[in-house]
């Protein structure tokens, strides 16, 4: 049996009387594409914001390829391997698009001192290049990326997470307000990725968060659903969508 | 033991006045996130509005009054207009700027205007001198006291307990949802810098006496104000009072048992320590930076 | 580059070079003056332009870098070992200051660079032992550039002309390399700078550090300069003189320093026409400015870029509107 890419070990975070997460324990295989859904204040974002190092959890461990992560910065986690996307844009307005893909990465070549000798790319510029093609954004590659329409702008967001080859990429809402002939374009990209090898010979995994039923669906190998902060079920999407619980608590008809 | 008594006491009013200036700092941040650089000088000016309507034959209250019509319209209205809404979408810097070069501006346009020097100006309440159980105190300091006092109370009440203070404090809070519950937010943040123009008159009327009215009272005025505000917490208006009223006492505490060279020292390190250790201010909060 | 981008560097250059020998000592004291504040500026651009840092204490650098020097020379020790010295001073000084950085935000921390230039100026101003106190120190001489006297203003004037320009070609090449980029980013969204591995905390305060650095070279030529140093042009209103250059030259464009120091420095002198109002057109100016230009004055070519742009696509949709036939039209065929 393959050993998990990310495991997460009875993680817990309250914030005063509250339990946003209440013992959430969840596997994430290499190369698999993991949705999480579930209704809102059921504790997505605060258990991905603890496994993305923003947080810092009260109990539980994060394993990573079978070591502790638990409680790093989101750096750290960066250099290991664990790249993330933003539900908000985060992208940087006031430099092109080219230079947000080539900043996305550059931390990962070479060391502080030896980068204030590197070339201005870092010898990035063909990668950007390659996902600039792959991402269609290659119209407005030299604009300033707040420029950009919001949707061209997601793309962006997105694309950064992938410039470094993480093993591991959590996407939070990528789809949140796009607009819906957008929405297929994500899937497609998202699953050419995943099916990528990448320069090591091994496949990234993903953990996304969505609303967007159908795209969840359409997307993941495999699908947690968090309710009130535990995890009512894991299994694949016809599992999912065939779970009375599930749509008792969540789904609906 | 005496000696010490007094100091505080005299650190006090004169801390109360600081208060004032900080007061009226910390609400034009909260209400509209402008950096008023140029604080020090919206004392200095209605002071010099005082002065020029008392050559004019004007008692001093009258000129005061007066004084405060035209500096609601000048120092609020028209700078709320003119400089703070064009810049507010641009970010700190340029509003920080411009009120540097307002500051500029005011100060050498006293100077050149009316006059280089420094000129007396009539005390408010009189100059007796109390003594209670060996301790010597000035009736200004405790006019001066008792009125500061009385205006922040005033100005909390204000906020706290009527209609229009509490849409301010929202307006404060959470612009965007201010608006949409209806609150008119741009006339709740020109009341804001309307507050601050009364406040800064308030504070020249009871610090020029002690301190002369000069073009460049407002310097020394302005940093003791923001160290008061940050001391005090810069998100709570009721750390204004406790800001300047520390500032005050550890200032005469400083000049008397350390050296007078240091005076300006004392606030000075509180206001690191307090920076280093709790940055949100005595009374402040912490601001939470969302993801 | 455009045509007439050309001819502006160039006639820039010609200046540079040219015009000082024309012009007495006080005309090419003041450009030696204004390139001081030029390489100062640079350091402060590098801080809050490019690595949008607050920083409101970038005269304590000016005066560590001027003392430095003043003080080593004083006791017989050359420029030359003086003015490393100096850099690194301020180099240790200002990753001390940029150590608050890391724990306060905005506008807190401009005010912890406020206090930490008023601290710096308090104990220029008060150890008269180390100092000199309020009466400065004097008879600063002038170094001597490998057996060349730099005594006389014109050859001073160039010696400060070439470390401003291997200055800014350092800083150009920084710029470039990924640390520029890593700046920027920590400028514009340091959020998502950390999540992508980039080290803000190092950043930061190495954007402190360098930055103090550029002050305090300038420090170093000031004090030869002037030959006679006091506290009073490394107080508080020198750093908040020293960010109006910044922000009214652009903050975050290369050459923004050179034309901010311009206006701080040169405007005044250029103003004294008007004789006792001089600052108070010079106060008045920068407010206006600011509300003209809020991005600075060398926002102005991307403003007008805008503002074509804009017109073209109004004229396109104008023009494209026209081009669909109206209703009426439609319905009468």
């Amino acid at each position: 049996m393959t050993a998990p890419l990310l495991k997460v070990t009875d993680l817990q975070k309250s914030y005063g009387a509250i339990r946003a997460v209440a013992g959430v324990s969840f596997e994430v295989m290499p190369g698999e594409i993991f949705g999480v859904i579930g209704p809102n204040g059921s504790g997505k974002t605060t258990m991905f914001n603890s496994v993305l190092g923003q947080i810092t959890p009260e109990a539980g461990s994060i394993e990573l390829n079978g070591r502790d992560i638990t409680g790093l910065n989101p750096r750290q986690l960066n250099q290991r391997g664990v790249g993330r996307t933003f539900q908000t844009l985060q992208v940087f307005g006031k430099m092109t698009v080219r230079d947000n893909l080539i900043v996305a990465a550059q931390e990962h070549h070479g060391s502080m001192f030896s980068r204030m000798f590197a070339p201005g790319d870092s010898g990035l510029g063909g990668k950007a290049d390659a996902l600039i093609d792959q991402f269609h954004i290659k119209h407005v590659a030299h604009k300033k990326a707040g420029e950009l329409s919001y949707g061209q702008q997601k793309l962006v967001d997105i694309a950064m997470a992938f410039m470094s080859d993480p093993d591991l990429v959590l996407l939070d809402e990528p789809c949140a307000g796009v607009n819906p002939s957008l929405v297929g374009g994500i899937s497609s990209l998202l699953k050419e990725l995943n099916g990528k090898q990448k320069a090591n010979g091994k496949a990234s995994s993903f953990i996304v968060i969505e609303h967007n039923m159908d795209f969840v669906m359409d997307l993941c190998h495999r699908i947690m659903v968090m309710v009130e902060g535990q995890v009512m079920a894991i299994g694949t999407p016809d599992e999912i969508r065939a779970n009375k619980q599930v749509l008792d608590a969540y789904l609906g008809n | 033991m005496t000696d010490f008594l007094q100091l505080l006491f005299s650190g006090a009013a004169t801390g109360s006045i600081y208060a004032l200036a900080a007061l009226g700092f910390t609400l034009l941040w909260q209400a509209s996130g402008t950096i008023n650089f140029a604080q020090g000088e919206f004392v200095m000016l209605p002071a010099f509005m005082m002065l020029g309507g008392m050559a004019m034959g004007l008692p001093l209250p009258v000129a005061f009054i007066a004084t405060c019509v035209v500096a609601v319209f000048v120092l609020g209205w028209a700078f709320k207009r003119g400089i703070a809404d064009p810049l507010f979408k641009y970010g700190m810097m340029p509003i920080v700027v411009a009120t540097i070069g307002l500051a500029i501006a005011m100060r050498n346009g006293v100077r050149a205007g009316y006059s280089a020097e420094a000129h007396p100006f009539p005390y408010l309440f009189g100059e007796k001198l109390f003594n209670i159980a060996g301790v010597t105190i000035t009736s200004g300091d405790v006019g001066t006291l008792v009125m500061a006092l009385a205006l922040v109370l005033a100005t909390q009440g204000f906020l706290q307990k009527t209609v229009t203070g509490r849409a301010m404090q929202a307006v404060a809070q959470n612009t965007e949802s201010a608006t949409v519950l209806g609150i008119n937010v741009p006339r709740m943040i020109f009341y804001t810098f309307a507050i601050n123009a009364l406040l800064a008159c308030a504070a020249a009327l009871l610090v020029t006496p002690v301190y002369l009215a000069k073009f460049d009272m407002g310097e020394s005025l302005g940093n003791k104000a923001f160290f008061a505000a940050i001391i005090g917490g810069f998100n709570n208006s009721r750390g204004a009072l406790l800001g300047g009223v520390i500032v005050g006492v550890a200032e005469n505490l400083a000049a008397a048992y350390i050296s007078p060279a240091y005076k300006d020292a004392v606030a000075l390190v509180l206001f690191m320590v307090v920076i280093l250790f709790k940055p949100q201010g005595l009374m402040g909060f912490k601001e939470v930076r969302k993801v | 580059m455009k045509l007439i981008t050309k001819l502006g560097i160039f006639a820039f250059v010609v200046l540079l070079l040219a015009a000082p020998p024309t012009l007495k000592s006080y005309g090419i004291y003041l450009f030696t003056y204004w390139l001081i504040y030029v390489i100062a500026t640079m350091g402060l651009n590098l801080t809050v332009g490019y690595a949008g840092q607050k920083s409101l204490g970038h005269a304590a650098f000016f005066g560590i870098g001027a003392y430095t020097v003043a003080i080593m020379m004083q006791a017989g020790i050359s420029f030359w070992l003086a003015l490393p010295t100096a850099m690194l001073g301020c180099f240790v000084v200002g990753l001390i200051l940029g150590f608050p950085a890391l724990r306060v935000q905005a506008i807190y921390l401009a005010f912890a660079t406020l206090g930490f230039n008023t601290a710096v100026w308090l104990v220029l101003r008060n150890e008269e032992w180390l100092t000199g106190g309020t009466f400065g120190i004097n008879g600063i001489a002038r170094p001597n550039f490998f057996g060349l006297a730099l005594d006389d203003a014109l050859p001073y004037y160039y010696f400060v002309l070439v470390v401003t320009v291997i200055m800014a070609g350092l800083l150009w090449g920084l710029l470039a390399s990924p640390w520029g980029k890593a700046f920027k980013a920590l400028r514009d969204n340091p959020i998502r700078a950390e999540s992508l591995g980039i080290n803000i905390q190092a950043y930061t305060l190495l954007s402190f550090a360098i930055g103090a650095v550029y002050a305090g070279v300038a420090g170093a030529l000031f004090a030869s300069l002037v030959q006679f140093i006091e506290p009073a042009p490394f107080a508080v209103h020198a750093s908040i003189l020293m960010y109006l250059m910044v922000v009214v030259g652009g903050p975050g464009y290369f050459f923004g320093p050179v034309v901010g120091a311009a206006v701080g420095v040169l405007l005044p002198e250029w103003l004294r026409f008007a004789q006792a109002w001089y600052m108070f057109v010079f106060g008045s100016a920068v407010v206006l400015l600011m509300l003209w230009l809020p991005d600075g004055l060398l926002s102005i070519p991307e403003r007008l870029r805008a503002k074509r742009l804009a017109r073209e696509a109004s004229a396109a949709r104008a023009a494209a509107a026209a081009a669909v036939p109206t209703q009426a039209q439609q319905g009468a065929q």
